[in-house]
């Protein structure tokens, strides 16, 4: 068959298989549909929802400005999609070409797309994260949970984490006048994702908005009463801090457990795959018929040295998909690269933070617009002599010039005037990112470079 | 003369009923200089939109000024200190956000919204005064009269003062035009008068309303103690001329232009009368289409910078071409057809960055109301002359009457 009959048959009596049906899953779907695809489509998805949308579960929601059950993401045209809602994918047979589902049920196909995300990092001692009280925040029942135990007034609510997650909850609690306590290993919120410099203003945010933010510590032990419910958390420092709910907020991990033993390259770090979302097996073959987007996929950039880039980032998994579903049904001369900047944001404690670029891989930061102090910048980060991120504090209309710096590897320090320079961003201090072999919550960047955690790592080859 | 420059042809007067060939030809140089001392032309979308998010770009009047800007100084000359319009951050940032406090979310989320209703009632009532007339003057009899009516009860002036104020009004606008024939000294003399007028009226207003404040923005402008604290007299006073002016002079422009486009495309005011909803792409497209800001003239560098190849020195003016941008045939298929179907309708009709046009929603909302209506009520429109005459400005781009015929008033 020639090639273009094989696209052609594709197009039009294929069998796409897409795990995953969140944000990434559905804009797959969606763009295959738009594209033209008029073969057979399955979703498949471990929660029992239809798509929804997840950066309000930890800002509206818990606000109680937005229901948890109104939070599905529109559609934008008609699927005709075949929908196993409510059972995951357990195993992948890359040969027979076939998915198989948590229920014993198989699902052949021509194209698969991976698009299982990440999942919240649960509670390390499982006794422990299995007390009445103990939370994570990362799906639509876990936003309801939540918020059902925050609306019951609890005494104080104890956040373990501040990441962006961790800093939005611990926000949306003095929103509604909770007390609220964050524990934090590094020495101020965002740092894992922002370094220390502006880790301190967000610290110091938090402080002003009345959290009991304690930085520095580990949290130890999680403490229940006789009827298994939490009652106290345990610090490093020797700190007791009592409290009835514990919101656990470490980060996430990335659902690829279904994966092992598949022969795809797939571990801790996601699922790797080149710039078109073509998986890679374990040997660093490209495949030709999985593709990976989203979350979960690991894929090289060449603005950032071709590290290999994990995105915990809303417009990534959207733009990842549209490309991997375009890459799908087309022949390999019409396929496109995924060179997405990196950008992300958040709502705290009244600020709108956002980022571009991957501020992590900057060691320099230098407040090119507004002040610290006053907690309206902009804040550019440099690399190697060249500006590869920022990052601003309730100025995001700025933020598409720093973007152009970015993909235009512009020299950093940014020497020239500037509106709204003042003398405290006149030359570059050290962005003072936390040693990356000291675990944190994570940041939503993950790079691949190797760090001392990595050389822990040990390679087994998957067997048949 | 051989061969004028082509900004001056641009802002020449004859140019004004139809200056989209010229942005054409503006656009072959992407960064155009003509002479010494005179403005940078920018007329590329991407370029545009590039550096409307460029903090190397000031709108600081300071600045301007040192630029040898045709403006004056305008604390020096009225008094009054610049408008946030004319400000960089942190000053810009901090006026607008009092200023919007009372306006859009997050404080007022439904403000303009709920305007709904009021603005559907002014619009009925001013076609209701149409009476028998089968010909108007769509600019007197109704682009004009609505978003004043409008702007007026949002700020609470009171109505009866309408007539005192466009007289104040016109020269000030006059006097943001670049190059409108050479007589820049007197006109800028008499903006500045205007300005001060209008100031010292709205003084008075302002004064009433300290003492009892109500529910319109000049009472909240006045009162209102946010994080940012009060703004000072004078603050409230610039805040307002420019809402005042900027709230109505523009959206004049975008009601007549379009119901001018509509009229030029029967086939949409057809579709518009039997789906008012289409009011919404339509009025997108105008403000790619027919933008009343034509262009930006008033931003300078205060950093050299390197666009395609030519630097632009720390200190020079730069133009904006927003209508040229909004036909770049690179950003947009078949940018000169206006087609409100459009799907990819983004456009620079209200500028883009921190500037970005504050009424934005507001000038949506009437325009959409006003086309709607016109289209829903007018039976057989037509345009009586084209094209129709415009004013002088060349910035603020708009017909200066449009003569409208019909065969009847629907009610």
């Amino acid at each position: 068959m020639t090639v273009e009959g094989f696209f052609e048959r594709l197009r039009t009596e294929g069998r796409i298989v897409i795990v995953g049906a969140s944000l990434a899953g559905l804009t797959a779907a969606e763009t295959l549909r738009a594209e033209g695809f008029t073969g057979s489509l399955t979703m498949i998805g471990d929660e029992p929802y239809e798509p929804y949308d997840r950066p309000p579960l930890s800002k509206a929601v818990l606000l109680g400005k937005a229901s948890p059950h109104r939070t599905d993401l529109p559609r934008r045209r008609e699927l005709d999609a075949d929908w196993r809602l409510g059972v995951a994918a357990a195993g992948l047979d890359l040969g027979a070409r076939r998915v198989r589902l948590a229920d014993g049920d198989e699902v052949e196909y021509d194209r698969l797309l991976i698009a299982t995300g990440v999942r919240a990092r649960p509670w390390p001692n499982e006794t422990e994260a299995q007390l009445d009280g103990v939370f994570v925040l990362r799906t639509r029942d876990d936003a309801v949970a939540l918020h059902r135990r925050l609306g019951a007034a609890p005494r104080r609510v104890f956040v373990i984490g501040a990441g962006f997650t961790g800093s939005e909850i611990a926000s949306a609690c003095r929103y509604q006048d909770l007390a609220v306590t964050v524990a934090e290993r590094a020495n101020a919120p965002l740092v894992g994702a922002l370094g220390g410099v502006v880790g301190a203003v967000a610290a110091e945010l938090q402080r002003e908005n009345g959290v009991d933010l304690r930085t520095g510590v580990t949290v130890t032990a999680l403490e229940g009463d006789t009827s298994g419910r939490v009652r106290a958390a345990h610090l490093s420092d020797g700190g007791v801090v009592e409290t009835d709910v514990v919101v656990v907020s470490l980060g996430a991990t990335r659902n690829t457990e279904w994966l092992t033993g598949s022969g795809l390259g797939a571990g801790p770090r996601g699922v790797a795959c080149d710039a078109g979302c073509r998986a890679f097996d374990f040997r660093g073959i490209v495949t030709d018929d999985v593709f990976v987007a989203g979350d979960v996929a690991r894929s090289p950039h060449p603005l950032f040295n071709y590290q290999f880039l994990s995105l915990e980032h809303w417009g990534n998994a959207v733009s990842q998909a549209e490309v991997a579903a375009h890459n799908m049904i087309s022949p390999s001369a019409d396929r496109r690269p995924h060179i997405w900047v990196p950008a992300f944001w958040s709502s705290q404690f009244g600020v709108n933070i956002k980022s571009v670029g991957v501020p992590t891989m900057g060691d320099q930061i230098m407040i090119t617009q507004g002040s610290l102090a006053e907690r309206r910048f902009v804040g550019a980060y440099g690399y190697q002599g060249r500006v590869i991120a920022a990052v601003s504090f309730d100025n995001t209309r700025w933020l598409q010039f720093y973007q152009q710096l970015i993909e235009t590897a512009a020299p950093f320090p940014l020497e020239y005037s500037t509106v709204d320079r003042r003398p405290e961003g006149r030359r570059p201090i050290p962005a003072d990112f936390p040693d990356p072999s000291l675990p944190t919550h994570g940041p939503t960047v993950t790079l691949s470079g190797y760090s001392p955690v990595d050389r822990r790592l040990v390679f087994t080859p998957a067997r048949h | 003369m051989t061969h004028a420059s082509l900004l001056r042809r641009i802002t020449d007067y004859s140019s004004r009923a139809d200056p989209y060939p010229l942005y054409e030809e503006l656009r072959r140089t992407p960064v155009l200089h003509e002479e010494d001392g005179g403005p940078y032309a920018v007329s590329s979308y991407w370029d545009i939109l590039s550096l409307l998010h460029d903090p190397r770009i000031s709108s600081d009047a300071g600045n301007l000024a040192a630029a040898g800007s045709d403006e004056l100084g305008e604390a020096e000359e009225t008094g009054l200190p610049p408008s946030f319009i004319r400000l960089d951050p942190p000053e810009h940032d901090r006026l607008r956000r009092i200023a919007n406090r009372p306006f859009g979310p997050p404080h007022s989320p439904h403000r303009i919204d709920a305007m709904r209703d009021d603005l559907t009632e002014i619009v009925s009532g001013l076609i209701d005064g149409f009476g028998d007339a089968k010909r108007i003057d769509l600019v007197d009899r109704f682009a004009y009269p609505f978003p004043v009516t409008v702007i007026c009860r949002l700020l609470g002036v009171p109505r009866e003062d309408q007539p005192r104020f466009r007289a104040w009004v016109d020269p000030i606008v006059a006097g943001l035009d670049p190059d409108p024939g050479g007589h820049d000294e007197e006109r800028l003399r008499a903006a500045q008068e205007a300005r001060v007028q209008l100031g010292m009226y709205l003084a008075g207003l302002v004064e009433q309303r300290r003492k009892e404040p109500r529910e319109d923005m000049l009472s909240r402008l006045a009162t209102d103690r946010g994080p940012d604290g009060l703004m000072t007299t004078m603050e409230v006073l610039t805040t307002a001329v420019l809402l005042l002016i900027a709230g109505h002079e523009t959206t004049v422009n975008l009601i007549t232009n379009g119901m001018l486009t509509l009229l030029r495309h029967p086939e949409f005011l057809r579709a518009l009368r039997e789906d008012p909803g289409l009011s919404v792409g339509i009025v997108e497209e105008l403000l790619r289409y027919e933008p009343p800001v034509q262009f930006i003239p008033r931003r300078t560098c205060i950093a050299d910078i390197e666009l395609r190849g030519v630097t632009i020195p720390k200190g020079s003016r730069i133009w904006l071409v927003l209508a040229a941008g909004n036909r770049d045939p690179e950003r947009f298929t078949d940018p000169d057809r206006f087609d409100p179907y459009r799907r990819d309708i983004q456009h620079l009709g209200f500028g883009s960055g921190i500037h970005i046009c504050f009424g934005a929603p507001l000038a949506r909302l009437e325009t959409q109301i006003a086309l709607a209506e016109l289209a829903g009520r007018l039976d057989n429109p037509r345009l009586v002359d084209d094209p129709p005459p415009y004013r002088q400005n060349a910035v603020l781009r708009g017909p200066r009457h449009l003569s409208v015929a019909f065969d009847s008033v629907r009610p």
